[in-house]
């Protein structure tokens, strides 16, 4: 299918990206990589007036190591993150979950910031972004604000970015030494979106798990935040069957799981804990 | 209308361009690049999948003017002298093609996936062309070629190295 | 993962030196000869129908129904006629005198309801999808464009989706007539007697989910013409047909119209139609006198290509204590969709013969009730009818083991057709020409390592780990080489089995085949290269194979039931051996001698015990100078062939499928997979095998991943690949292939087809996989597609029944 028409606008930098943002209003779609938006396009759910296109805006772009955390530019590519040594010494739980996004030619164009600001709770890194505290730098012509991952998701394929506001990079902090992580993906073709996904982080310590971060995928409109498996895992010995199981068993606490062809919110529901579970341990390192 | 200049297949095209169109659509209506064709709407099949700019996209999402200024290697620019690309050769033997409709898409893809990984294995093979469908052969042709163009690219690699 | 092989015993793959020498007689059939087809295909230099470039080409864009019944009170086109680029636009209403009704070639009853079904909506929309008006402009974003701007009011009807709702009394009607399209019963033997005194019986309700072909190519139409004549290209499996077809619908005259089907990137049955867009493409340039092209989208294919499937099957089977089966009772609501397509309604009749399988019983009983909905129409997919047969009596025979507590492959090689009982006539009154069951199960056991996966079936239940192993069983057989005319006209099917083939020797001794077959991806030009090599002796590379194109091949029937080789091949081989008749002849004169004394071998004629000897292209070339010829000899080297088989062919085979459930999530594995077929004897190993894989795919791909979802309002959910889901690579195994050869009796290639057989057989052998992991939970069945969320309902339903049964004790 065909795109409708729309005017096409493409900034060499970030003042004039936010300009013509500004003069455009809310009939402007900032275009990322658009591998989400030029689907939605095609199949004309989506009638944009102008498209901004920050492709070409180099400060959009790279990674960098800012002491206790790394900054990634929004209009980073998938293929970029997975291959950077920076993210994956890090923050290995964002190249392990990027590297199940879509597929590899989709990954050379499609961008962290594109993925967040689509918001699909169906995607893989808004739970990333929820479980490691990211923060969503957001610049407009009237300046800069920090958003937290945990205020950004607002609801369905909606955020806190304002008409006006680009998101410019992702603050991911460093967790430091201890950790784990793993990112559970469950889907029905290797394609397809996860039908629910697990991201889990995991600090441990003479067998005992002291500290764990879970948030999942397409449980809600938004992604969401485990915490009532954290709290139950906290101090949870590793060897003691049954402990991880139980914490688990609370991870759909909360969830508002979506109904869909590949799924049921029951069936999400019993996914949630069961993967939870499996998350939990491939990131203590007992798998 | 915006003006972009592309390279595609080795030869620069200068185009005016509704900002709407795809880049396939330029490749196939404008330019006459017929051997890449579409085999869908939402990015799934990869059939379109071209070089660009010498990595795998999706040429139906991708719109011709962020394409300005790019290199662009299509299916029909991978032969050079009437000799074909040792993957083409390697799809030929191994009959990984049957109708042929997903085999452009296929062959850039599995082009591209030797550039991370040149010797893959029979799973990094199927994981790596997890964006490209193909309804006749099964597959296992499939990776059976692409490891065997591996193999020959490797070699004519090394035999250029040593000569 | 993958289970090694046992010792000693490996597969069978392509080798070089199949390539270079064949059976070792320089034969050219029976080599895995590398296709011709592949040089325009890995080049990109392709002729797809989208790529047709014309000079004042025009582009066609259709609005289709976005609801599933409804009335059409009003069309309103003129906005979209001044929208930019438009040249025309037009409603059903503009069409309703010309259009006539899209044709149904198997009417299978004298009393089936056969509605009108124009190709444009006029009145009343019975599916979403169906087309309601058109754009024509000139480029296609620009008709894409203007279809937003036709208003079209609609008076919403009910919607009937499920098709026992359907037949109820007091249901909405699709039609005036009624939702039933028609009866259709078979019955052989007492089936009373069978069942009265079996001491087994067992009875199950197996849904066929509706599927989607999804050919790679999107079907794409181009019409043109020069004011007196038309010639359409389109991405079609039937240009042959489909000319006879559209001159019938349309009034243009068969001589004044060419069909031409290019590269045709896949069908699997859903381009073996006759559409409602190669209708209008044709009445469109016929009014403007300019050619048109419409490409669909894959969202509008994911509507409007007929759909697959879509059956109800309650088959009950009744046995002796010691498992021989009596007698197999069948009652199948079929799904018609909104109207009846080419051949919808004999869809389920081709598998009305099947449904015995490989095995001998007393007597069956079939009826088939076809049933109108307010969806896509259905029609032939790969298979067509013979995969529900087969996938029916292959998982109730899997249940009857389970009852009994017999192995599977045990309770099959009681009943099944003994090798020495060939030709052996079947309870469906079918005669299988020629089979060794026996050998493809030893076969096929052998490379699965059978024994040695029971035994660690055995222990994952013995520790109950989360993940069970299940082994599943398929020996199937099928019908091919579609087929006999008579017995065709036997079920009211509106035209004959036959094919044609034309073989020309040119005067330089090269040789153009033209065929009746219309290939989309098989390597025909191949296949048939290889027969006619050997035939005349000549290169394989001297042989050119013109297909798809009525003016150049005038008669055909098409490619379609795994006919071509069977029928078309032999067709080439007829014309071939005419041919070289008419060459003994020249070479006779030449070499004065009788034409009894002439001998052939290789290319060569030779008068018999002496060293003269002229080759064939000498005589072509001879021929075609026709200065020293025989009296009253025509001076051409060329024959044409029809050949019209007397029997269908039988090919089978044995799959084995281990899969690995997970039982936490429900989520399945394919393990290994086997499969040993039987097509008779081989042109093409290389072909064989690919046809083998891609059917195996598809069969997996019925049991795991593709289903048409439609809502209560019959809206289709599925119209993306995105929500219809394809297997990749990623998600299917490879797969272990062998072959037996028991070459068919009825034709002198001795084939017997190979397009369906593993379609046919890999669905069966999987969700037999998937019910034999869950056996011990309870489980008899898991419906289609096995999905995670599936296989883990059925297994929490199971837990809980069997919970509340401890209770209760």
């Amino acid at each position: 299918m065909i795109p409708a028409s729309f005017d096409y606008v493409r900034p060499s930098s970030l003042d004039e990206a936010l300009e013509t943002l500004r003069d455009q209003g809310e009939d402007a779609k900032v275009l990322a990589g658009g591998q989400s938006l030029l689907p939605l396009l095609r199949l004309r759910l989506a009638y944009p007036g102008t498209l901004v296109d920050v492709g070409r805006v180099k400060e959009l772009r790279g990674v960098a190591d800012r002491g206790d955390h790394i900054l990634i530019g929004a209009m980073t590519t998938h293929y970029d993150i997975v291959t950077s040594p920076i993210v994956r010494e890090h923050c290995p739980l964002v190249a392990l979950a990027t590297a199940t996004v879509a597929d590899p030619a989709v990954r050379h164009r499609g961008t962290l910031g594109g993925s967040l600001a689509h918001a699909d709770p169906a995607g893989d890194l808004p739970a990333v972004a929820r479980a490691l505290d990211m923060e969503f730098v957001v610049r407009s012509a009237d300046g800069e604000r920090v958003i937290p991952a945990a205020d950004f998701f607002l609801d369905y394929l909606e955020t806190a970015l304002d008409p006006g506001e680009i998101l410019t990079g992702i603050r991911v902090p460093k967790l430091g030494p201890g950790w784990g992580f793993h990112y559970e993906k469950f889907h029905r073709t290797a394609q397809a979106w996860a039908i629910v996904g697990v991201a889990a982080a995991v600090r441990r310590s003479n067998g005992t798990i002291e500290e764990a971060r879970v948030a999942l995928t397409n449980m809600g409109p938004t992604p969401v935040r485990a915490t009532a498996v954290e709290e139950a895992v906290r101090g949870a010995e590793l060897g003691a069957g049954g402990v991880l199981r139980a914490a688990a068993s609370r991870a759909d606490e909360d969830t508002h799981p979506p109904a869909d062809l590949h799924a049921r919110p029951d069936y999400r529901r019993h996914l949630a804990r069961v993967l939870t579970h499996r998350a939990l341990l491939a990131a203590a390192g007992t798998t | 209308m915006p003006r972009i200049s592309v390279t595609v297949d080795g030869i620069r095209y200068d185009e005016e361009v509704e900002p709407r169109l795809l880049l396939v659509h330029l490749l196939r209506d404008r330019l006459g690049k017929t051997g890449t064709p579409i085999g869908c709407d939402t990015s799934n099949c990869g059939a379109c999948t071209v070089l660009l700019d010498g990595r795998s996209a999706k040429s139906c999402s991708v719109l011709a003017v962020q394409a300005d200024g790019c290199d662009i290697v299509t299916i029909e620019g991978l032969s050079t002298g009437g000799t074909w690309h040792p993957m083409q050769r390697a799809f030929h033997e191994e009959h990984a093609l049957q109708c042929g409709y997903c085999t452009p898409g296929m062959i850039m893809a599995a082009i591209d996936l030797l550039h991370d990984d040149p010797d893959p294995s029979e799973e990094s093979v199927r994981e790596g062309l997890e964006g490209n469908l193909c309804r006749c052969t099964g597959y296992c042709t499939i990776v059976r070629a692409v490891r065997r163009g591996a193999r020959e690219m490797s070699q004519k690699q090394e035999g250029a190295a040593t000569s | 993962m993958t289970e090694q092989l046992d010792a000693g015993v490996a597969a069978r793959q392509i080798k070089e030196s199949d390539v270079l020498s064949g059976a070792g007689d320089g034969r050219e059939v029976g080599r895995a000869r590398r296709r011709k087809e592949d040089a325009r295909l890995v080049t990109g230099r392709t002729q797809w129908t989208d790529n047709i470039q014309l000079p004042g080409l025009l582009h066609v864009a259709f609005l289709r129904s976005p609801m599933a019944h409804a009335r059409i009170t009003r069309v309103d086109t003129s906005v979209a006629r001044t929208q930019p680029g438009v040249v025309a636009v037009f409603s059903g209403q503009d069409f309703a005198a010309e259009q006539g009704s899209l044709p149904c070639a198997w009417p299978v009853t004298e009393d089936i309801v056969l509605p009108d079904h124009p190709p444009m909506a006029v009145t009343e929309v019975r599916y979403v999808g169906e087309a309601v008006a058109c754009v024509v402009a000139t480029d296609r974003y620009k008709a894409a464009d203007a279809l937003d701007a036709i208003e079209v009011d609609y008076e919403p009807l009910d919607a009937v989706t499920d098709m026992t709702a359907a037949l109820e009394e007091g249901s909405p009607k699709v039609h005036e007539a009624g939702n039933k399209a028609f009866t259709w019963k078979f019955a052989q033997g007492d089936i009373d007697a069978a069942f009265r005194d079996a001491a087994v019986r067992i009875d199950r309700t197996y849904v066929q989910q509706r599927l989607i072909p999804s050919a790679m190519e999107p079907r794409a139409v181009v019409a043109q013409t020069d004011g007196d004549s038309f010639t359409l290209h389109s991405s079609t499996q039937i240009p042959h047909i489909l000319r006879v077809m559209l001159a019938l619908t349309t009034g243009i005259p068969e001589h004044k119209l060419r069909v031409v089907a290019p590269d045709v990137g896949g069908g699997f049955g859903s381009k073996l139609q006759v559409t409602a867009e190669e209708v209008l493409c044709l009445l469109i340039t016929r009014r403007l006198g300019k050619p048109v092209k419409w490409t669909e989208s894959r969202s509008e294919g994911n509507l409007t290509v007929h759909h697959g499937r879509d059956q109800l099957q309650r088959i009950s089977v009744a046995a002796d204590a010691d498992g021989r089966i009596r007698g197999v009772k069948v009652d199948l609501l079929a799904g018609m969709g909104a109207y009846l397509m080419l051949v919808t309604p004999g869809v389920p009749l081709l598998g009305a013969f099947m449904y015995s399988g490989i095995y001998k019983m007393d007597a069956y009983d079939f009826t088939c009730t076809g049933v109108f909905t307010t969806k896509m129409p259905t029609d032939a997919y790969r298979g067509a009818g013979r995969p529900e047969a087969t996938f029916a009596i292959e998982r109730i025979v899997d249940e009857l083991a389970a009852e009994l507590g017999m192995d599977p492959i045990e309770l099959r090689r009681r009943n099944w057709i003994q090798h020495a009982e060939f030709p052996y006539t079947t309870v469906c009154g079918l005669t299988y020409d020629s089979g060794n069951y026996e050998a493809a199960t030893d076969r096929a056991l052998a490379l699965f390592g059978y024994d040695k996966l029971r035994a660690e079936q055995a222990d994952r239940r013995e520790r109950d780990d989360p993940v069970q192993l299940g082994i599943g069983v398929s020996t199937y057989t099928e019908m091919c080489g579609l087929a006999p005319s008579r017995v065709l006209g036997s079920l009211s099917y509106g035209a004959g089995g036959w094919e044609h083939a034309g073989v020309r020797v040119l005067p330089t001794g090269k040789v153009e085949v033209v065929t009746g077959t219309s290939p989309h991806g098989q390597g025909h030009e191949t296949a048939w290269s290889q027969i006619v090599a050997d035939a005349l002796g000549v290169p394989f590379e001297d042989v050119a194979v013109i297909h798809g194109d009525t003016s150049s091949s005038h008669k055909g029937m098409d490619t379609y039931g795994s006919r071509s080789l069977v029928v078309g091949g032999v067709a080439v081989v007829q014309a071939c051996e005419k041919v070289k008749e008419k060459a003994r002849q020249v070479a006779a004169h030449l070499m004065e001698a009788s034409p009894d004394d002439i001998e052939f071998t290789r290319g060569e004629f030779r008068v018999r015990g002496t060293g003269t000897s002229r080759t064939i292209q000498e005589i072509a070339l001879a021929t075609f100078a026709a200065h020293d010829l025989p009296d009253g000899f025509e001076p051409r080297l060329d024959a044409e062939a029809t050949f019209d088989p007397d029997n269908f062919s039988f090919p089978h085979g044995t799959h084995l499928c281990a899969v690995e459930v997970d039982t936490e999530t429900g989520a399945t594995k394919i393990r290994s997979y086997v499969a040993v077929d039987d097509v008779g004897s081989v042109v093409n190993p290389l072909i064989v095998e690919g046809q083998v894989h891609g059917g195996i795919a598809q069969g997996i791909a019925q049991a795991l991943f593709e289903e048409a979802v439609h809502d209560a309002d019959g809206n289709l959910l599925t119209t993306t690949m995105a929500d219809y889901l394809l297997p990749s690579a990623a998600d299917l195994p490879d797969y272990t292939t062998d072959r037996t050869e028991t070459p068919a009796t009825t034709n002198p290639l001795g084939v017997k087809g190979v397009g369906e057989a593993g379609t046919i057989a890999s669905t069966p052998a999987v969700v037999n996989a998937i019910v034999d992991a869950l056996r011990p939970h309870g489980v008899h069945d898991v419906p289609m597609p096995c999905t995670p969320e599936r296989v883990w309902r059925v297994l929490d339903q199971a837990r809980t029944t069997a919970q509340s049964t401890d209770g209760g004790l």
